[in-house]
Order: C-alpha cells, then structure tokens, then sequence
C-alpha cells in the first residue's frame, strides 16, 4: 500500500470528526493532552511514523464524532506549527484549517520561574507571546519572559 | 482629569504617563499640607508576609496622616499564614474587613494574583524579585521635584542593573519622558535586553559604562543602587568592579548644578558619606517623599480626590 493510500484510509475511515495531520512524531502525545483527548470517551486513532512527504515522518490523530474550536486547536500550535486540521463530516472533507500560535495562552503551560505564584498556590496559569518566532512568552502573574516552554502535569 | 478609582497598583505599566503625572501633581499637594482627616472612616490592611520595615513604615504613616485605621501584620509568623492558610484565603478574609490593601510579599506574580481574588483594590508593596512600583513613583516624584520636569533629561543609572527592581522600573517609566539613559555596571550585572527593548521601542538612547567617572558630567540624574557581592560567584570578580560602581564628593567634581544623588537606601559603601552634606545629596529626602506619594495612591484610588 502506498502513503498516499494509507493516508486516503486513515482519512476516510472517519464518518464525522476531525483529523489532526502533520504533527511531529515527537509531539503526538502533547497534542492528545494538550486537546484534553486523554479522557475523550469516543474514537480517536492515533497513527506514529507515518510517511510525508513534506516531513520525512509524521503522526497524525483521528477523532470521532469531535469538532474543536480554532482557540483550542491553535494551542497545538507551540507543539505542531505545521499542523493540519481536517474537518470531515459525512465522510466528506468540508474544512481544512492550518493552526496559528495564538496571543494568550491559558491553563496549559507552567511557569519556569520557581518562585512564582502559579508554582506554589493552585491557579490557572496565564500567559502571554511576546514573541512567535521564536516562540517567548511572558507570565501574567510573575512577569518573566521565558523562551523555553514547559507543559503543565 | 483621569480617574484612579479602584484602579490596583501592582506594576509600574499598570499605569500611563497621564496617570503617573496625575499622582506626582497629587503627591506635591500632601506634601504641603500632610496632615488631612479625609480616611477618617476608611481601613487599610497593611500586610508584609516578608518584614520590610521600611516600606511598612512609610504606607503605614501615609495612611495615618490622612485620619485611615490600619490593620495588618509586620510578619506572617503570629498568624493563620504559619498554619498554611493560603494566600487565596488570607486575601478573601482580609477585603471583607478593609477598603484597600497594601501588600508585601516574597513570591513573585503574589500581588497580581491577591488583585484578583480580592474585593477592595490593593497596592503592590513588593512582590519578590519582579515589582515594587511606590518605589518607582517615589523616584519619579523626586527627579520632578529636583529638577523641575520629568521632560527630556539624562538620567544615569549605576551599579546591579541586572537585577534591581527598582531600576527596570524606573527605566520603563522614564521611557515615558523623552530621556536619554546612561547605564554604568559592571559587565555581568548590565540592563537585561528585555529593558533596553522598551528604550528601544520608545525610540530614546541609550550609553553604557563600566565606570561611572565618563558619566557624571552629562547626567541630571545619578541612580545609585547597591552591588551585593552574593551577585559574583567568585569574590575576587566583586572585588574588581564593586569601585567603578561607588562615588564619593571627588567623583561628583565637575558635575552640573541641577545634578542630584538618588538611593532607594539601604545603602552599603556605593556613596561614600561625604557626598551626604555635598548639595547633590537628595537620598534622604528621596525617602521622605514617598510618604506622600504613597498618600496621594491611597486617597486617589479609594477614589477621595
Ligand atoms: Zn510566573
């Protein structure tokens, strides 16, 4: 079977959902957690190492019966810039999105700083990019900058 | 006339240019008649979850000069803060008793997130390494008052500017004015380039020195700030550099008339005590002027002038 085929499959395998493409191999898993689909309680199929074209080898995430808001899903962005999003409804592609890193980032990150706030009380974190390439963000709470991004547990 | 009304002070871009003017014009007033009753009714939680004497001091007279009740601790130790209550709840409990909160504490971003649960607005008296925007007011305050405007001048910051607070807040406000900054330090403590990006952004200039003798005879302003040798992880590196960053009455030779000292005190060894009775001298009353602007924040933002 060829990629093309097996993408085509994997594709359109789905009657109703949407289908993340060219995530980085390596961030697969951050996507699933980063849209919440660690407890999504329908379909999702998740595909590693698959061929592309564009980017030797990719992942990429089916879920059924899911559509995303365009705020959620460029949450994705700081770990998948070249994602592709793919809106199937009736086994009919009807939307094809690209995710842009957003302006404000809520809840997902962690502060680097140690001594900040949001490291030692409960409360959502918030910050906001003061800079897209390369990605720097700014906490709302302790006001550093930071280049290097880490995920919340 | 802008409106500070339950407007939070919890960093120094919280506020605008007006704004800062409005309490500077505000601060000048107190200052000629300190002693007005109009908190008569009115309640002020002052509370420092680190000791800061100084700063307490300050708020604490600022408030009661103006007729406030203050209510508060000096130190967390003695109250349900050492049995682990969270800050959430000290702040929910503390704005159901008062109209305004002045809060000090050691973790960075605590005020911004105490503005946020709290019911009454609060004022920043420090939180950890990140802000302490009074300070800055109090700064602002004096470099208007010893030279007249805050307008196009040449200010000269020396020492830690790595890590002084109260420098990146001054350079923030002062981009505000048209100045031209002259920075002296040694090279592992020099202004971080996220400050040097909003002198950048307000198109202004800035100069760089590793001693402050090249920087005396332009300046209208000396900022002096202390250089701790905890800062250097080998001593001899402090010893090399901790006297470009010092002056004494000989190093002020040569300066201009307008010129003035500032300190935001305590100070080690960086200003010698013989520019104390030198006319340059205004750190001691750089430090009396921030009770009344500190009076001028409370009133205007419980929205009483
Ligand atoms: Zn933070």
């Amino acid at each position: 079977m060829t990629t093309i085929n097996k993408r085509e499959l994997i594709v359109s395998a789905i009657e109703n959902g949407t289908v993340i493409d060219h995530i980085p191999v390596t961030t697969v898993l951050m996507v699933l957690n980063i849209l919440g689909l660690n407890n999504y309680e329908d379909e999702v199929l998740i595909g590693i190492n698959l061929d592309s074209k564009k980017y030797g080898k990719k992942g990429i995430i089916k879920v059924r019966s899911k559509y995303f808001e365009q705020h959620d899903l460029n949450k994705i962005a700081l770990v998948a810039p070249n994602a592709t999003l793919i809106v199937i409804k009736n086994y009919e592609v009807v939307e094809k999105k690209s995710v842009q890193i957003p302006d404000k980032i809520d809840e997902i990150l962690k502060c680097i700083n140690p001594n900040c706030i949001t490291n030692k009380e409960a409360i959502k974190t918030q910050f906001t990019v003061i800079g897209k390439d390369p990605l720097k963000i700014q906490c709302h709470y302790c006001e550093k900058s930071m280049t290097n991004i880490r995920f919340a547990e | 006339m802008t409106n500070l009304k339950n407007k939070n002070l919890i960093s120094i871009s919280d506020y605008n240019k007006q704004e800062y003017l409005e309490i500077l014009k505000l601060a000048a007033e107190f200052e000629e008649n300190p002693r007005q009753e109009i908190l008569k009714d009115k309640v002020v939680a002052s509370i420092f979850f680190e000791p800061s004497t100084r700063t307490r001091l300050s708020f604490e007279s600022a408030a009661s000069m103006l007729g406030a009740k203050v209510i508060g601790f000096a130190n967390p130790a003695a109250t349900s803060i050492a049995k682990g209550e969270s800050l959430h709840d000290t702040i929910k409990m503390l704005s159901s008793y008062s109209d305004i909160i002045v809060m000090r504490h050691s973790i960075e971003g605590a005020a911004r997130y105490a503005a946020e649960v709290s019911s009454v607005p609060l004022i920043n008296a420090g939180d950890g390494s990140n802000q302490h925007p009074t300070q800055c007011m109090l700064d602002l305050y004096s470099i208007l008052k010893t030279q007249g405007t805050l307008e196009n001048l040449q200010i000269t910051l020396v020492g830690d500017l790595k890590y002084g607070r109260t420098v990146h807040s001054l350079v923030e406000a002062m981009c505000n004015f048209n100045a031209t900054f002259h920075l002296v330090s040694p090279t592992a403590l020099k202004l971080p380039s996220a400050v040097k990006m909003h002198i950048k952004r307000a198109k202004l200039k800035y100069y760089q020195y590793t001693s402050i003798n090249d920087a005396v005879s332009v300046s209208d302003i000396i900022y002096m700030t202390r250089v701790q040798r905890e800062r250097f992880s080998d001593p001899l590196d402090y010893e090399k550099v901790k006297d470009s960053c010092i002056i004494d009455a000989s190093t002020l030779e040569g300066c201009q008339e307008n010129m003035r000292v500032l300190h935001p005190l305590p100070r080690l060894n960086e200003i010698a005590v013989d520019v104390d009775t030198t006319p340059y001298a205004y750190y001691f009353q750089q430090a009396r002027n921030g009770v009344y602007v500190r009076q001028a924040l409370i009133a205007a933002i419980l929205g009483l002038r």
